[in-house]
C-alpha cells in the first residue's frame, strides 16, 4: 500500500542489530554470567543485523521489479 | 534495573512505529484505505497480521502462565485451538467474506441476513472490542508497574510509583492514536508485522538460552511432572489430566466451537484477511498464518515449562505488619512487625502469589499458590542480561500495543460502516465517512482508557470478557455456519437463533459450577447448581457446545418456519449458489486447498511427536 513494509523492518532491525553488537563489543564481560557465559548481545545482535539486510534487500528487488511495469 | 541500553532499543521501536504512521499518512484518501487498506496488500503481510492481531501480549504472558500451570497441553489451544479453524476460514469461508465484497462481518451478515441480524452482531462486537483494548493497556500498566523496571527513570522526571501506572496507559493510548489515527487499517497491520518479528526475535534466544540450562527438551522432561511434557497424556477422563477436560469436551468445546467461533467470525482477524490485493491472496492469508502459528507454542509455552523446571526460588524473608500499617511508619520504625515469616518457595522460578501484606497466598489445601503470570517477566529477567533485556521488553510492548490497535481498528470500521453509516447517517460522501473513522478512532481510544480504568475497579474484568466472548462467539459460529452453506436460512431465524443461543450460554454458565468454586462470576448464579464441572476450562468448553447447539437448532427451525429471499439474491454469500473457486492460474501445491491440507498434517505430526 504505498510503502513496502519490508522498508521498515529492514532499517529497524538492522539499527536494533548494530546498537546490541556494538553494546555487547563494548560492555562489561560479567553480565553474561547470567546468559551462560555467551556475548548474547554481540551474537543476537549480529544476527538481527542480517536479517535487517536481508529484509532490505528483499524491498529493492520487490522495487525493481515493480519499476520494470 | 533497566540500562540506558534497554531505554534506547525500546525508544527504536516506537520511533519506528509513529514514523510508519506518518509515512502512510498520505496514502490514505477514501475510506477503503483507512478502514481495508484499499484491499491492497500481499498475502504474507495479511498472513503475519492475521496471527499478530490475535497474539496480544495476555496470550504471550497468559500462554506462558499455563504453560508453567499446564505443561504441553496448553499447546491445544493452538494446534486444537486454532489450526483447523484456520483452514476451514481460509479454505471455505473468506470466498464469501471477500467475494461479497463486504466490507466488515457485520455487514456480510446484512447482505445474507437483514439488518437486525447486523445490528445486534455490531453492537455486541464494538463493545467486546473496547474492552478487549481497555483490557490490553491495563494488563500493560499493570505488568509495567509490578516489574518496578521504569519506576527509577520515571522518577527522574517527578513520576511517582503509583503514577507510573497511569503514565503507561497515557503513553500507549497516545502510540496507538498516532498510527491508527494517520495509518489507519494499514498502520495497525504495518505494525503487527512488525511486533511477529519482535517476538521471535524476543524470544528465540529466551528458549534456545532456557533448554541449553535444563539440558534440552529430554533434560526438562526429567524436571518436571510427566503430564507437563506430554499433550495427550490422560485426555480419556477429566481428573486424569491437568486441563481437567476429557477429550471429547475438549474437542468439541474447544477445537469445534470455540475455535471456528472465534477465527472464523471475529472481524478482528477476519479484517486482516479483507485486506489482502485478491481472492487468492485473501484465502492464502489464514493458511499463511497458520504456519507460525503451529510453532508458536515451542516460542511462548516452552518458557513456562522450563521455569518450573528451574532449581526452586526461595522468596525473601517478610515481616507481616498489622492491617493498616502505613510505609511511613514502617520506615520510621514507629511500628514493630507481628511476625517474621522465612522466606517461602515457589516452584522453579515462579514465586507465590503475595497479597497486600506481604504474606503468600495459600489455597483451601494450604497449599502455595503460584504467580504464574510472573513466568515470562522472570524468564526474561533471569536470563537476559542489558541489552537483549530491552529487546525482550519491546516485544511484549510490541505485543500489548498491537492487541490494542487491533481492537481500535475493529472497532472505528464496524461503528463506521455497521452502526453509523447504516442507521445514523446514510448517504454521506466517502470523505465524510473517512471523518467519522477518524473521529472514531480517537473515541475507540477514549473508551479504551474508560474500560481499562474500569478493570481496576472490577479485578473480575478479564473473566467477564472471557465470559462473554464464548456468550457471543459460539452461538455465532453456528450462524454463519448455516448462513454460508444452507441456503434455506433466514434472517429472523438467524437473530432468534443467536438470541437464544447467548441465553442458553447465559443459563447453562447460571446453574452449573467448576470444583472449588464460589457461586458468582465464575458460574452458578441462578440459584440451583444442576452439575459440577471439574475445571472452569471444561465448564467454559460445555457452555460454548450448548450454546452453539441451541443456536443452530432454533436457526434451523424458525428459518423453517419463515420465508426465505429469492435465490438470486444470495449469489455469492451461499456455497451452492456460488460458482466454485478454481484458481487454476495458481501452480497446485498453492491452491488453498493443498496448503490447508498441508498445514493439517504439519499439526497431526506435531500432536505425534508430543504426544
Amino acid at each position: 500500500m504505498g510503502l513496502d513494509i519490508r522498508w521498515p523492518i529492514g532499517y529497524m532491525f538492522l539499527i536494533m542489530g548494530i546498537i546490541l553488537a556494538a553494546y555487547g563489543l563494548f560492555s562489561d564481560a560479567t553480565i553474561y554470567a547470567q546468559s551462560l557465559g555467551m556475548n548474547v548481545n554481540l551474537i543476537w545482535g549480529a544476527i538481527l543485523g542480517a536479517f535487517g539486510i536481508v529484509m532490505l534487500l528483499l524491498a529493492r528487488s520487490g522495487k525493481k521489479s515493480q519499476q520494470k511495469i | 534495573m533497566l540500562h540506558p541500553i534497554d531505554w534506547i532499543v525500546m525508544l527504536v521501536y516506537l520511533g519506528f512505529v509513529v514514523a510508519i504512521g506518518f509515512m502512510l499518512k498520505r496514502h490514505i484518501e477514501t475510506s477503503s484505505d483507512f478502514f481495508l487498506s484499499g484491499r491492497a496488500l500481499p498475502a504474507w503481510v495479511c498472513g503475519l497480521a492475521f496471527i499478530s492481531a490475535n497474539l496480544g501480549a495476555q496470550e504471550v504472558i497468559g500462554m506462558a502462565a499455563s504453560g508453567a500451570k499446564y505443561g504441553i497441553a496448553t499447546s491445544h489451544f493452538y494446534w486444537i485451538g486454532a489450526i483447523p479453524a484456520m483452514v476451514f476460514v481460509g479454505v471455505f469461508m473468506m470466498p464469501f467474506y471477500y467475494g461479497s465484497r463486504a466490507r466488515s462481518v457485520p455487514e456480510y451478515l446484512r447482505l445474507r441476513f437483514d439488518e437486525k441480524t447486523r445490528a445486534l452482531n455490531a453492537v455486541s462486537f464494538a463493545v467486546m472490542t473496547i474492552f478487549s483494548s481497555g483490557i490490553s493497556m491495563y494488563a500493560m500498566a499493570r505488568l509495567i508497574q509490578t516489574l518496578h523496571l521504569f519506576d527509577a527513570p520515571l522518577a527522574k522526571l517527578g513520576v511517582s510509583t503509583a503514577g507510573v501506572f497511569h503514565v503507561s496507559i497515557i503513553v500507549s493510548a497516545l502510540v496507538v492514536l498516532v498510527y491508527v489515527f494517520f495509518g489507519g487499517l494499514s498502520g495497525a497491520i504495518y505494525n503487527e508485522v512488525l511486533q511477529f518479528f519482535l517476538i521471535v526475535a524476543g524470544f528465540l534466544p529466551l528458549v534456545w538460552l532456557g533448554l541449553k540450562t535444563v539440558g534440552g527438551w529430554d533434560g526438562l522432561k526429567t524436571r518436571v511432572p510427566a503430564e507437563m511434557t506430554h499433550a495427550w497424556m490422560g485426555m480419556q477422563h477429566a481428573n486424569t489430566n491437568p486441563l481437567g477436560v476429557e477429550w471429547f469436551g475438549l474437542a468439541m468445546g474447544l477445537g469445534f466451537v470455540l475455535s471456528f467461533g472465534y477465527w472464523c467470525t471475529d472481524f478482528l482477524v477476519v479484517q486482516r484477511a479483507m485486506a489482502a490485493h485478491n481472492m487468492s491472496a485473501a484465502r492464502r492469508t489464514p493458511l499463511i498464518a497458520a504456519l507460525p502459528k503451529m510453532f508458536f507454542p515451542l516460542l511462548v509455552i516452552l518458557p513456562g515449562i522450563i521455569a518450573i523446571g528451574l532449581p526452586n526460588m526461595v522468596s525473601q524473608p517478610t515481616a507481616i505488619y498489622p492491617p493498616g500499617t502505613t510505609a511511613a511508619q514502617i520506615s520510621s520504625g514507629a511500628i514493630c512487625p507481628t511476625t517474621v515469616t522465612p522466606g517461602v518457595a515457589g516452584v522453579g522460578i515462579i514465586p507465590p502469589k503475595m497479597n497486600a501484606i506481604g504474606e503468600a497466598i495459600r489455597d483451601s489445601n494450604g497449599k502455595v499458590v503460584l504467580d504464574y503470570d510472573l513466568a515470562i517477566p522472570n524468564m526474561l529477567i533471569k536470563f537476559f542480561p542489558s541489552g537483549l533485556l530491552g529487546l525482550g521488553l519491546t516485544a511484549l510492548l510490541a505485543s500489548f500495543m498491537s492487541g490494542m490497535a487491533g481492537n481500535v481498528t475493529a472497532f472505528n470500521t464496524v461503528w463506521t460502516y455497521d452502526i453509523y453509516q447504516a442507521h445514523i447517517r446514510p448517504g454521506a460522501s466517502d470523505a465524510h465517512y473517512l471523518r467519522m473513522g477518524r473521529i472514531a478512532t480517537v473515541a475507540g481510544i477514549a473508551l479504551s482508557i474508560l474500560a481499562a480504568y474500569m478493570a481496576t475497579r472490577f479485578n473480575n474484568i478479564m473473566d467477564m470478557l472471557q465470559l462473554i466472548f464464548a456468550f457471543v462467539n459460539a452461538p455465532l459460529f453456528a450462524t454463519f455456519l448455516l448462513g454460508m452453506f444452507w441456503k434455506r436460512a433466514t434472517g429472523h431465524g438467524a437473530f432468534v437463533g443467536l438470541i437464544s443461543g447467548m441465553c442458553a450460554a447465559a443459563i447453562h454458565h447460571g446453574l452449573t459450577l467448576p470444583v472449588g468454586a464460589v457461586a458468582g462470576i465464575k458460574g452458578g448464579w441462578l440459584g440451583a447448581q444442576l452439575h459440577q464441572y471439574p475445571s472452569e476450562m471444561a465448564q467454559n468448553f460445555w457452555t460454548a457446545i450448548y450454546a452453539w447447539s441451541t443456536c443452530f437448532v432454533v436457526t434451523i427451525i424458525v428459518s423453517l418456519m419463515t420465508k426465505p429471499r429469492e435465490e438470486k439474491e444470495l449469489a455469492g454469500l451461499v456455497y451452492s449458489l456460488t460458482p466454485r473457486q478454481t484458481e487454476e492460474h495458481v501452480a497446485w501445491y498453492l491452491r488453498p486447498a493443498a496448503l490447508g491440507a498441508g498445514v493439517l498434517v504439519l499439526a497431526a505430526i506435531l500432536n505425534i511427536i508430543f504426544r
